[in-house]
């Protein structure tokens, strides 16, 4: 900064006290005055705009939506893994995405009716049941689970993953959600 | 004088120290901000001075605003009514930011209104505010042109068969007209193409112009200096100027008030509504545009003969240009609005013409036995459409989900369900990380290269883990017949 300029400045300064000291601070009281008002109606103005910005961030994520399987009676005569097909829609803002996820239901060891995803815990392939040999094997690394989905052996770092599934009114149905690979534990990714 | 000048570092000395921002040059008669919060007023600050700065504060708005809105709004005939409507349904104060950048537009008429007719009547075009008169009359025309194009924008019933209307209306300019009309919409008909171009006009290039106008505006109105009040003896004004700061900037922020309380309770009580998305093919529509453009709506009905381009045209340029060039017209001096009752009657003529049109149009519209009960009906529509809840568009759908299969690419489908190609090729045939994604494949290869690689795999898929499919002849072909459907 050029050092004449602020001698300048403070000589100008007191010329102006010079004129009249009260007046000039009754004028900056009322510039600030001012100023604080002007900011706080900006700060209400801003209200519902943020609002509007976080919209996506704020918003509840969409709560579990329970998918159709089949009815509970055509599924009795489940005794060894059954493929079944889910629609399953993902709200992307002002877009829902449809797409059809592949489901195992199964018995577990109660006799329940169970569900189970066919996405590999290892890298994601597609899990295949194989009636013959009475266990799922994944095509890809040959993993290999249980009729529960318990772990046989292969690379897969744990057993197949359960989705939730309930019984309402004489239906099967389903929470689709999907697991991170490669992990011992299952955890959601959405 | 009751001027006081503005004291260095008055500001925020911080600022002051770093911009030089209130710091008074040698030779200068004033530091840039003090200049500006000390310009003198003749006769002192006034009520009636607050419009210039009302629109300011109204264009602010409608930037921000409409910046705001562009988070979620897509230009496309295809989405923009659905961008609209999640907005509108389902973003947080998203009725009310949308109403306020409606209703915003209406303000800046009403303003820009009481703004030329405070100019008009206190003579202040006159002198050397010729170029200050010119620069704020584009500054009107494209304020209009934005109201225009962004009316379109939503996609509604509404917007598309208003703006229809609203295009059609330059095929009566001879010659250019068609030309023009079809450069503006993109083509012979409205359409996506025409809602991009007044999206691009809406928010690029109108704007832009308007923010250069109104540098251009505000510059030309610091040279000339505040006109004053039209009466009153020189001496008498002089001793009592006052200076912008502060009577008049707290008449400006107390106006800007007043605005931001009318606005956010309109928006607030009455939010703008959106209707039924665009449907070109509805020929019962009975379009109506924005209130401030239906008295020229009603004038240019009874111009429907051979002599449409007089009444289209001629007139309404004519009237145009009297106003624009008003200030080389009306070169006298005199200020005080009786003594000038030529112009001052032909501008009063003109308003209420245009407010009869507006009465006329209004009370047409309420008796015309074939036009209220659509009308009626127009509004139930929008009543009922904007009571439905949100509905998401969809997208992305798989083939599964989305199409129905002919009967034998059902039960191709399946073949490829049972023979395991869905393991690796995925549920949604969307790909896994052992196999590529099917979808898209029937635009590939055709059925007989198709056939030709489920007998006998590529080197490369092979390498991959696919096997050569061996199933019954009938069931190959199923399988084809499917893949030849996943376009
Ligand atoms: S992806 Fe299933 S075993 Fe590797």
């Amino acid at each position: 900064m050029n050092h004449s300029d602020e001698i300048h400045i403070s000589s100008t300064a007191e010329e102006y006290k010079k004129l009249g000291g009260t007046a000039s601070s009754r004028r900056s009281f009322l510039a600030l005055l001012l100023s604080a008002g002007a900011a706080s109606v900006g700060a209400l103005l801003s209200v519902p705009l943020l609002r509007f910005l976080l919209h996506p961030l704020v918003k509840a994520k969409t709560q579990a939506s329970w998918k159709e399987i089949g009815s509970v009676e055509d599924l009795a005569s489940v005794t060894s893994p059954v493929k079944k097909l889910v629609k399953v829609e993902q709200r992307d803002g002002w877009r829902k995405i449809v797409s059809e996820k592949a489901v195992y239901v199964c018995r577990d060891a109660n006799g329940h009716l169970c569900t189970l995803s066919s996405v590999c815990p290892h890298l994601g392939c597609s899990i295949a049941w194989h009636d013959d040999k009475n266990k799922f094997i994944c095509p890809c690394h040959n993993g290999q689970f249980t009729a529960e989905g318990k772990l046989l052996g292969g690379p897969p770092p744990r057993g197949m993953d359960r989705l939730e599934s309930k019984v309402e009114d004489g239906k099967l149905v389903v929470h689709y959600q999907t697991f991170k690979q490669l992990v011992p534990n299952k955890e959601v990714i959405a | 004088m009751a001027t006081q000048p503005l004291e260095p570092g008055a500001f925020n000395p911080w600022i002051d120290r770093r911009s030089g921002i209130s710091d008074r040059r040698k030779g200068e008669a004033e530091s840039p901000l003090g200049a500006v919060l000390n310009e003198p007023i003749p006769g002192g600050a006034s009520l009636a001075y607050v419009f210039g700065s009302g629109l300011l504060y109204l264009f602010l708005s409608q930037i921000v605003t409409g910046m705001f809105l562009a988070l979620y709004y897509v230009p496309s005939a295809d989405h923009a009514h659905t961008t609209v409507a999640y907005l509108t349904k389902e973003v947080t104060s998203g009725s009310f930011i949308r109403s306020i950048h409606a209703y915003g537009s209406s303000a800046i008429v009403i303003v820009l209104l009481l703004h030329i007719s405070q100019t008009f009547l206190y003579g202040a075009y006159k002198g050397r505010r010729k170029l200050l008169w010119l620069a704020g009359c584009v500054l009107f025309a494209l304020m209009l042109g934005m109201s225009f194009t962004g009316y379109l924008l939503p996609w509604d019933q509404k917007a598309y068969f208003a703006t229809t209307v609203g295009t059609n209306i330059l095929t009566y300019i001879p010659v250019i007209g068609g030309p023009l009309k079809s450069l503006l919409r993109g083509g012979a008909e409205m359409g996506t193409i025409t809602l991009s171009r007044f999206f691009v006009l809406h928010v690029f290039l109108l704007p832009s112009l308007i923010l250069g106008f109104i540098a251009a505006h505000v510059l030309l109105f610091r040279r000339a200096g505040p006109a004053g009040p039209f009466q009153g003896d020189p001496q008498a004004l002089k001793r009592s100027t006052e200076p912008f700061y502060p009577k008049q900037v707290v008449f400006d922020l107390l106006f800007a008030l007043v605005i931001i309380g009318c606005l956010g309770l309109l928006a607030h009580y009455l939010p703008v509504a959106l209707g039924p998305k665009a449907n070109p093919s509805d020929t019962h529509y009975v379009p109506r545009p924005e209130w401030y453009y239906i008295p020229v709506f009603q004038w240019l009905k009874y111009w429907e003969s051979g002599f449409a381009v007089v009444g289209i045209l001629v007139i309404p340029a004519f009237v145009a240009l009297l106003f624009v060039a008003l200030p080389f017209l009306d070169r006298r001096p005199e200020r005080r609005p009786w003594k000038r009752p030529v112009s001052v009657s032909i501008y009063a003529f003109i308003f209420i013409g245009l407010g009869a049109l507006g009465g006329i149009s209004h009370r047409n519209d309420l008796r015309d036995p074939a036009i209220a009960p659509q009308l009626a009906k127009q509004q139930t529509d929008v009543d009922a459409f904007m009571k439905k809840p949100f509905e998401p568009e969809l997208a992305g759908v798989s083939p599964f989900a989305a199409q129905s299969l002919s009967p034998i690419a059902s039960q191709g489908k399946r073949v490829f369900e049972e023979e395991g190609c869905i393991e690796c090729h995925g549920a949604d045939l969307s790909g896994t990380p052992s196999a590529p994604s099917l979808l898209g494949v029937g635009q590939k290869h055709d059925a007989a290269k198709l056939r030709s690689i489920l007998n006998q795999p590529t080197d490369a898929m092979a390498d991959g883990g696919m096997q050569p499919v061996d199933v019954r002849e009938e069931d190959l072909a199923a399988l084809i017949a499917f893949l030849e459907s996943l376009k």
